[in-house]
């Protein structure tokens, strides 16, 4: 139907396309002006996950089990929902440390550690290599296929005459020239990035024909084809046609999640893998983190890749029925359904579109994947042992920039040609394309618990990282690659069917005696078991070392601590600058070191003639340059071994890591001090209105005697010949309220020079009981007006104290008056005691008037504090005499208080020191 | 800061939903032998689901932001 040389030709025409694409993506790039900054072309790259696999292999899944392939997809739309919240947060961690693959984060993130960056991408390039070959195949068996050769096993084919071979030879040469072009990784690799999301294009744009032609021209639409498909099955189970279980039973099990060989179970540990798997795999972390241009583009793609995903998996299920129906017997591969069908139909240019479609999925992803493992695989593995190496060739060279690219390069070659071996000796023998990427996808999940902990727990250590990623892997490897190798025939089949050495509860696929899951499903779910409690565990036991802490901080609070200045706090050392110049040539190459110092230069203001040290944060700068290059551990151990670092005990580290709990701390004071300032404030506004009350009382007290003097006296101006008596009477009155305004007068100055601390005392000793007698005889008319009985109980003689006779007289008065106040007329009685102890002496004055009620009793030694009681309305008095008195007698240090209950009357006491003789 | 904060809550809430709605035992409703315009039922549940999650998620970042945008090209 179709000339090989015609598919030859253009197969090679559109991977010319793709280096047209990628070199005009360069050029752009490099003129400043980007054709992949934007939000379209970053989801288009991000469907570098849709592989081969997707296009060949779905089909051939769903023919197997049904609707259970969907979960691969639906998996990374789960995870794309919370992609704002993890993928932006890696993003913005990667950008900010120049992380340029999964294994440069995992390293960083505990510590830099060298060992950790060596496992992961021990671990992603054994579990990545099957899947690299799984391409390699697909492209090798569509282009078998459509040239209608009629060689089948690829065992018998040379390695010459495979056009996987030169297919892989091609991609390797792509990904040598627009992946490794410039030294620094971290700076994008536009071009590939335009060509891989053109791929994209190709293979949705192709698989969408495929499956219009296949629905709407050779069938009548969704709905025909599923009812043929019904009669089919119907027929089927009639017949009783010789099912090789890749044959479902009937329709229904088609349909149904639940059929025999497939349960919930497997759903959701698929949607668990391909969920991880979207973040996880190498290629995905390359395009999604490194390749990303801007953290807003997220926005979109978050929503467009899944339709993607979701366009790519309408025609799954019409073209599985549609090849099952033209292929009944179940004799033809359903892994190839997609290519078949346009053939059978004599569609030769649909058959080359989906040919082509099958191989930009597969080159795609090979190209990515190649270039995110090649970086790690040199700066990982190949420069931390160079480094380290006690040759001198290596530590005295000068200039590493060259002897970078190429390992390199050579990395390149060498994943490529290990998929390629692979795919060629032993992916044959694999049953299907799907089984050999859920074993990369279960292989890649092991970098979960290191990775999501990383970015959230700050209790996860280097150790826990280590040992669970150890432990993990080992059970990946026990579950699913060991029998692997069982299928290729390098392992007896005894080890699968009954366990190794015959223990049945080590048998892989029934590890301790687990049935109920899919081989998939089986491995993931124990290796993830030994790796997150392995990774816990040992986290909590392990002590962490101060870098661990560091960048466990930058890490977790990566929003918080974003930005170069607030960085460098956590950094101490200087190095001299020649050295870090010198260090800086031999990675980047003498132009582009001499530039990014300069571009430091001019941002920080510095002049390089007059510093020789380079501080911490040019130091942290070069640190991240070489990170960029070959990768954080390897840039940490380069440049510590120039840094003066200060000793930078973990108490620094931990005080520094406090800052956190300073700030909260501060924050606390902050609000106690408002809480405080809120109290004053209180108090402030709660004298103002007393100040008010008082002025409002004085005043009325003043205006009381002044209103009847006023009455009084104009009585008797209108009234000349008024009779003497009554003249003496209203007289009598008239001095006897001035004086009672005199009084008052008096107590608002006496107030008045207290509080300004003006008042003069007159110090000298004093006898108490002289001074009630006094104060009794001075208020004798206030109880005989009110006729309440005092008595005085005094003893015979009282030692003296020392103070101001006047002043301790008012005290007197003020209580008396006070007490006299409260008393009710006609039964009051007050009785005043003097009491001398040993070295005080106590005076108590009692009543039995109303009472005060306890939560007024420290109250009424405040000043202007009336006790309001309802039901006697106004208080008569100023409500400064006790405040006057409290003056009075803190002045002689001695102490007043109250002791009362409402209704029953109070005592007030006051003690005062006796004087020493 | 809010507005992000708002957006990732509803994110979160988003993909709650999804994992309930594609998985036991939700599923298990839709896993029924019955066609829908002669397309059977879970097919019909597994795609509707997906799209309107799809829908949700636009409209929640994708559209806001694009007529953000439309508005500061004005």
């Amino acid at each position: 139907m179709l000339e090989t040389g015609t598919i030859l030709f253009v197969s090679f025409g559109y991977m010319g396309l793709l280096f047209a694409i990628a070199y005009y993506g360069d050029k752009r790039a490099d003129a400043g002006r980007s054709i992949i900054s934007n939000p379209y072309i970053y989801a288009l790259s991000l469907a570098v996950y849709c592989t081969a696999w997707t296009f060949l292999g779905s089909v051939g899944f769903a023919v197997r089990s049904g609707l259970g392939f969907l979960a691969i997809y639906i998996g990374p739309t789960l995870m794309t929902m919370l992609g704002w919240l993890v993928l932006r947060k890696i993003i913005r961690i990667s950008k900010i440390h120049r992380i340029t693959s999964i294994a440069d984060f995992i390293a960083s993130r505990y510590g830099k550690s060298t060992t950790l960056g060596g496992i992961v991408t021990f671990i992603a390039v054994i579990g990545v290599i099957p899947y690299i070959a799984l391409q390699l195949k697909a492209v090798s068996t569509t282009f078998l296929l459509i040239s209608q050769s009629t060689k089948i096993g690829f065992a018998e084919i040379s390695i010459f005459g495979d056009t996987a071979f030169y297919i892989a030879l091609i991609l390797a040469l792509f990904a040598i020239l627009f992946g490794t072009r410039h030294l620094d990784a971290a700076e994008r690799h536009e071009g590939l990035v335009a060509a891989i999301a053109f791929e994209s294009i190709v293979k949705l744009a192709a698989f969408l024909s495929l499956g219009i032609f296949v629905t709407y021209v050779t069938h009548n639409g969704f709905a025909d084809l599923f009812h043929k498909a019904s009669l089919f099955s119907d027929l089927k189970k009639t017949f009783t046609l010789h099912t090789n279980g890749q044959v479902p039973g009937g329709l229904e099990e088609f349909l149904t999640l639940n059929a025999q060989g497939q349960s919930y179970l497997d759903w959701f540990m698929l949607l668990m893998l391909s969920m991880l798997a979207i973040i996880l795999l190498p290629r995905q972390f390359q395009v999604a983190v490194v390749e990303n241009v801007n953290e807003e583009h997220l926005n979109k793609a978050i929503w467009l890749f899944p339709l993607y995903l979701l366009a790519i998996n309408l025609f799954v299920l019409p073209v599985a029925f549609s090849g099952m129906l033209k292929f009944p017997d179940g004799s033809v591969d359903a892994d190839t359904f997609v290519l078949r069908l346009p053939m059978v139909e004599r569609q030769p240019l649909l058959a080359l579109f989906v040919f082509i479609g099958g191989m930009s999925a597969a080159t795609g992803m090979v190209i990515v994947e190649t270039v995110a493992l090649s970086t790690m695989l040199c700066n990982h593995i190949v420069m931390p042992i160079l480094l380290r190496l006690p040759i001198p060739f290596f530590s005295q060279r000068t200039d590493f920039s060259g002897l970078l690219l190429a390992i390199r390069r050579g990395s390149i070659i060498l994943v490529l040609m290990c998929g390629y071996e692979y795919f060629h000796f032993i992916s044959e023998f694999y049953v299907s394309l799907v089984s050999i990427g859920l074993v990369s996808f279960a292989a890649v999940a092991q970098f979960a618990p290191a990775i999501l902990g990383g970015i959230f727990w700050k209790g996860a250590t280097r150790s826990g990282a280590i040992a669970g990623l150890i432990a993990g892997f080992t059970v990946w490897v026990y579950t699913l690659f060991l029998p692997s190798l069982v299928q290729a025939g390098l392992i007896p089949q005894e080890f699968v069917n009954h366990g190794p050495f015959g223990i049945d509860l080590l048998r892989p696929f029934q590890l301790f005696g687990l049935m109920n899951f899919d081989r998939y499903g089986h491995s993931f779910f124990w290796s993830m078991l030994f790796n997150v409690a392995i990774y816990v565990g040992v986290s909590i036991f392990s002590r962490p070392r101060a870098i661990d802490h560091t960048q466990a901080a930058l890490f977790v609070d990566v929003f918080k601590y974003s930005g170069e200045a607030s960085e460098t706090q956590f950094l101490r050392g200087t190095a001299p600058l020649p050295d870090l110049r010198s260090l800086l040539e031999r990675f980047l190459g003498r132009k582009r070191a001499n530039e990014a110092l300069k571009n430091y230069a001019v941002r920080h203001n510095i002049n390089w003639d007059y510093s020789l040290t380079a501080d911490a944060g040019m130091v942290s700068y070069a640190e991240k340059l070489l990170a960029g290059t070959i990768g954080s551990a390897s840039a940490r151990v380069m440049v510590s071994s120039i840094v003066k670092e200060e000793a930078l005990g973990i108490e620094e580290v931990l005080n520094i890591l406090d800052e956190t709990r300073q700030v909260i701390a501060y924050s606390r004071d902050l609000e106690k001090a408002t809480a405080e300032l809120k109290e004053a404030n209180r108090r402030l506004e709660e004298l103002d209105r007393l100040k008010d009350d008082f002025i409002s009382t004085v005043t009325h007290e003043l205006r009381t005697p002044l209103t009847s003097i006023r009455s009084l006296a104009e009585i008797l101006n209108a009234n000349p010949n008024i009779d003497q008596k009554q003249h003496e009477n209203f007289t009598g009155i008239i001095i006897k309220e001035s004086e009672r305004l005199t009084r008052l007068i008096n107590v608002v100055l006496d107030y008045e020079k207290i509080e300004s601390a003006q008042m003069t005392w007159v110090i000298a000793p004093v006898d108490l009981k002289e001074i009630i007698q006094d104060a009794a005889a001075s208020t004798r008319q206030l109880l005989t007006d009110k006729q309440v009985t005092m008595d005085l109980d005094l003893p015979e003689i009282s030692p003296k104290v020392s103070g101001d006779r006047d002043r301790l007289v008012q005290v007197m008065v003020n209580l008396i008056s006070n007490a006299v106040k409260f008393c009710d007329s006609d039964r009051g009685f007050i009785t005043i005691r003097l009491k001398p102890n040993s070295d005080r002496i106590q005076v108590d004055v009692q009543d039995n008037g109303i009472g005060i009620k306890p939560e007024d009793q420290a109250k009424i030694f405040e000043k202007f504090r009336q006790v309001k009681d309802p039901t006697r309305g106004r208080p008569f008095g100023t409500g400064i005499g006790l405040s006057i008195t409290k003056r009075i007698i803190d002045f002689h240090h001695g102490k007043i208080w109250v002791e009362s209950e409402p209704g029953r009357g109070s005592t007030f006491s006051f003690t005062l020191p006796t004087a020493r003789e | 800061m809010t507005r992000d904060e708002k957006k990732n809550k509803r994110l979160v809430g988003l993909f709650l939903l999804g994992w309930v709605v594609f998985n036991f035992p939700i599923l298990s409703l839709f896993d029924l032998d019955r066609m829908i315009f002669g397309i059977p039922l879970l097919y019909v549940y597994i795609f509707g689901a997906w799209a309107l999650l799809i829908v949700l998620m636009a409209l929640n970042t994708g559209v806001r932001a694009s007529k953000f945008k439309g508005h500061t090209d004005k």
